[in-house]
């Protein structure tokens, strides 16, 4: 029996009959059948996105294990379990071994609070189609994908070695930075569900396509979200703790055999759960027109269409951008994501409380944006006089380093 | 109200409670800056775990994200870019003033936390708001209070944040010849990831296990 304390701050209808052994078992099997269906979703991932990129660069990609090269991830896979091991003799050997598991454990547990489905009564419960809805359900994504940075540090510092430190600081200090765009936009999807569980936040958009929160809200807070959450994947176009092309792989260039293939995992498990959360959150979830026959089933298959549109939509991007160079990158995030994140939060609180509030706050806003902008332009100017001066050697010898990255690039 | 402890919560309770202290030990005593700052990480998420056991889930997350998810990371990071992780010899240079001044420190610490709670010194302080009405409370209640009862320390709070983010920008500002201080204020706020990136070279490797910076 569970105390009425403990009782009254869980929001799962499922314990509403105290905690007995049905309970228990529906929760194993939540658990049991969500490992599953994600490390199958992992493994058509991989395969997904190498035959989508083929194809989009006129090649045919895995076709030899199995039907048109599904078991591939399989073959990869068992490939990798039986190279050998290797530990540089550099490396801290704890945390070299520890790095792997802080990618790959949040990788399954963000994927813990997200609906799949509508809600089902299994004999006299009621149970939510995900394997757990705490109240503070979209706070948990946030925080494991902030526990995320630790094995991509760990990992790049562990190795003892250049190139995997010098990846593992520029992926740490990129997936810092697009948190907070990250956290931004969710304030913005919660002040329009009136709650933090997942549950809540799919059923305020329940019902018609246009009660969707990429609808709602302005197509903008999805944007920032989809943008902020492919980089903070580290995946193209912004994968520059990798950039195998001036780090030779980025932090885990000194991993090999099962341990490179818990990094492959955790980063192709994260593409999927991101999907998936940008769907809990802007696209209604499993949210679509169902029809009488097996009532249960027609959420399912939305949420999973939903996904995979999205999982499709990374890979398109992949083959189709380039990568960011590092002061782009961080221009785009402290710049021009993190203002406009919190100017459209602003606008979002303003309309939510009068319409007259929020017509005030997006002239606020733009004059803002407009001095902002000026002053950024001010600076430039200066620095360019400064860094010109420094080349006909007036300035002192700290200011072209400052100017040379800016000419380099452009 | 106060919930009668059950066998699934005593054994939540000492589970975290284990983690929480074995952190907190190996916090002080691993030679190693960057196994302390993990061992830190262990005990801020075991007294996660108990912040969830209390029913205060919403503190519970908040402590993840900010303390695991940033101040630690800017801990490792720091450790990392300036290459402090040479092993320290703790008892090298024999008892001194500062050592002393820390054991004084914590006993006053130690002294405060006793006194504060000596009535409900396993239970803690009954909260300040009162009892949590339904399933979203902490939030909204928390949100109540921080923007009802407490907006002035709040706001206080925030200024003070803001204070102390310019400060550390005019501060870490390259000074360049020729360069009065007033000038290119914006450049400096406006620029906070080009400092860790462009400097990342050269001290960066100084972090490495086995970088040039560690005697072995």
């Amino acid at each position: 029996m569970i105390p009425t304390s403990f009782a009254a701050a869980i929001s799962d209808p499922l314990f509403a009959k105290g905690f007995g052994l049905a309970v228990l078992i529906t929760i194993l099997v939540k658990v049991v059948v969500a490992f599953a269906v994600l490390m199958v979703s992992v493994m058509l991932m991989i395969w997904f996105e190498r035959k989508v990129i083929s194809d989009m660069q006129n090649r045919i990609g895995p076709n030899r294990a199995g039907p048109f090269g599904l078991l591939q991830t399989l073959a990869d896979g068992t490939k990798l379990f039986f190279k050998e091991d290797l530990l540089p003799e550099r490396a801290d050997r704890l945390v070299f071994r520890l790095a792997p598991y802080f990618s790959v454990i949040p990788a399954f547990l963000i994927f813990t609070v997200v609906p799949v489905g509508g809600v089902v009564t299994i004999a006299g419960h009621v149970v939510e189609l995900q394997v757990a809805d705490p109240p503070i359900g979209i706070l948990v994504v946030l925080a494991l994908s902030s526990l995320a940075v630790y094995g991509t540090m760990l990992a790049g510092w562990s190795s003892g070695s250049k190139y995997p430190l010098l990846g593992s600081v520029r992926a740490s200090a990129q997936m810092i930075s697009y948190e907070a765009v990250l956290g931004l936009t969710v304030v913005v999807v919660v002040l329009e569900a009136h709650g933090l569980s997942t549950r809540a936040i799919v059923d305020s958009q329940a019902s018609a396509f246009w009660h969707w929160n990429v609808i709602r809200l302005g197509v903008i807070p999805f944007v920032l979200f989809f943008i902020a959450s492919t980089a903070e994947l580290n995946r193209p176009p912004f994968d520059l703790s990798e950039g195998e092309s001036e780090l030779g792989g980025g932090y885990h260039t000194e991993y090999s055999s099962i341990r490179f293939a818990l990094f492959f995992l955790a980063e192709f498990m994260n593409t999927v759960t991101m999907s998936a959360v940008v769907v809990t959150l802007f696209f209604g979830g499993p949210d679509g027109p169902g029809f009488h026959v097996v009532r249960w089933l027609w959420p399912i298959l939305w949420f999973a269409g939903k996904t995979v549109v999205f999982c499709y939509i990374q890979v398109w991007i992949r083959a189709a951008l380039p990568r960011l160079r590092y002061d782009q990158l961080m221009d785009l995030g402290w710049k021009r994501l993190i203002p406009l994140a919190l100017a459209w939060l602003l606008i979002v609180a303003g309309f939510v409380w009068s319409l007259a509030w929020g017509f005030a706050i997006i002239g606020g806003c733009i004059v803002a944006g407009l001095m902002l902008a000026q002053s950024m332009k001010v600076a430039r100017l200066r620095r360019d006089e400064l860094s010109l001066a420094g080349e006909r050697g007036e300035g002192g010898d700290v200011v072209p380093a400052l100017g040379s990255a800016e000419r380099v690039g452009g | 109200m106060l919930a009668v402890a059950t066998l699934p919560d005593a054994i939540t309770f000492a589970i975290a409670a284990v983690i929480a202290v074995v952190g907190a030990l190996g916090v002080v005593l691993s030679r190693n800056p960057v196994h302390a700052a993990l061992m830190l990480v262990m005990t801020l998420f075991g007294v996660a775990v108990l912040f969830v056991e209390e029913n205060a889930q919403f503190l519970a997350a908040v402590q993840v994200i900010v303390y695991t998810g940033a101040i630690v990371v800017l801990f490792l990071f720091v450790i990392m870019l300036i290459g402090v992780d040479r092993q320290e010899r703790v008892f090298a240079d024999g008892f001194n003033a500062r050592r002393a001044l820390t054991f004084f420190l914590g006993l006053a610490v130690l002294a405060e936390v006793l006194l504060l709670a000596h009535e409900r010194w396993v239970t803690g302080a009954h909260s300040v708001t009162g009892k949590l009405h339904g399933a979203a409370a902490n939030v909204s209640d928390l949100g109540h209070a921080i923007f009802t009862t407490y907006l002035l320390p709040f706001e206080v709070t925030s200024a003070l944040l803001v204070v102390a983010v310019i400060g550390a920008v005019v501060l870490a500002r390259r000074h360049t010849a020729g360069d009065e201080p007033t000038e290119r204020p914006v450049l400096a706020a406006g620029e906070p990831g080009s400092g860790a990136g462009e400097d990342a070279n050269s001290p960066a490797l100084e972090g490495a296990p086995g970088g040039s910076g560690v005697d072995r």
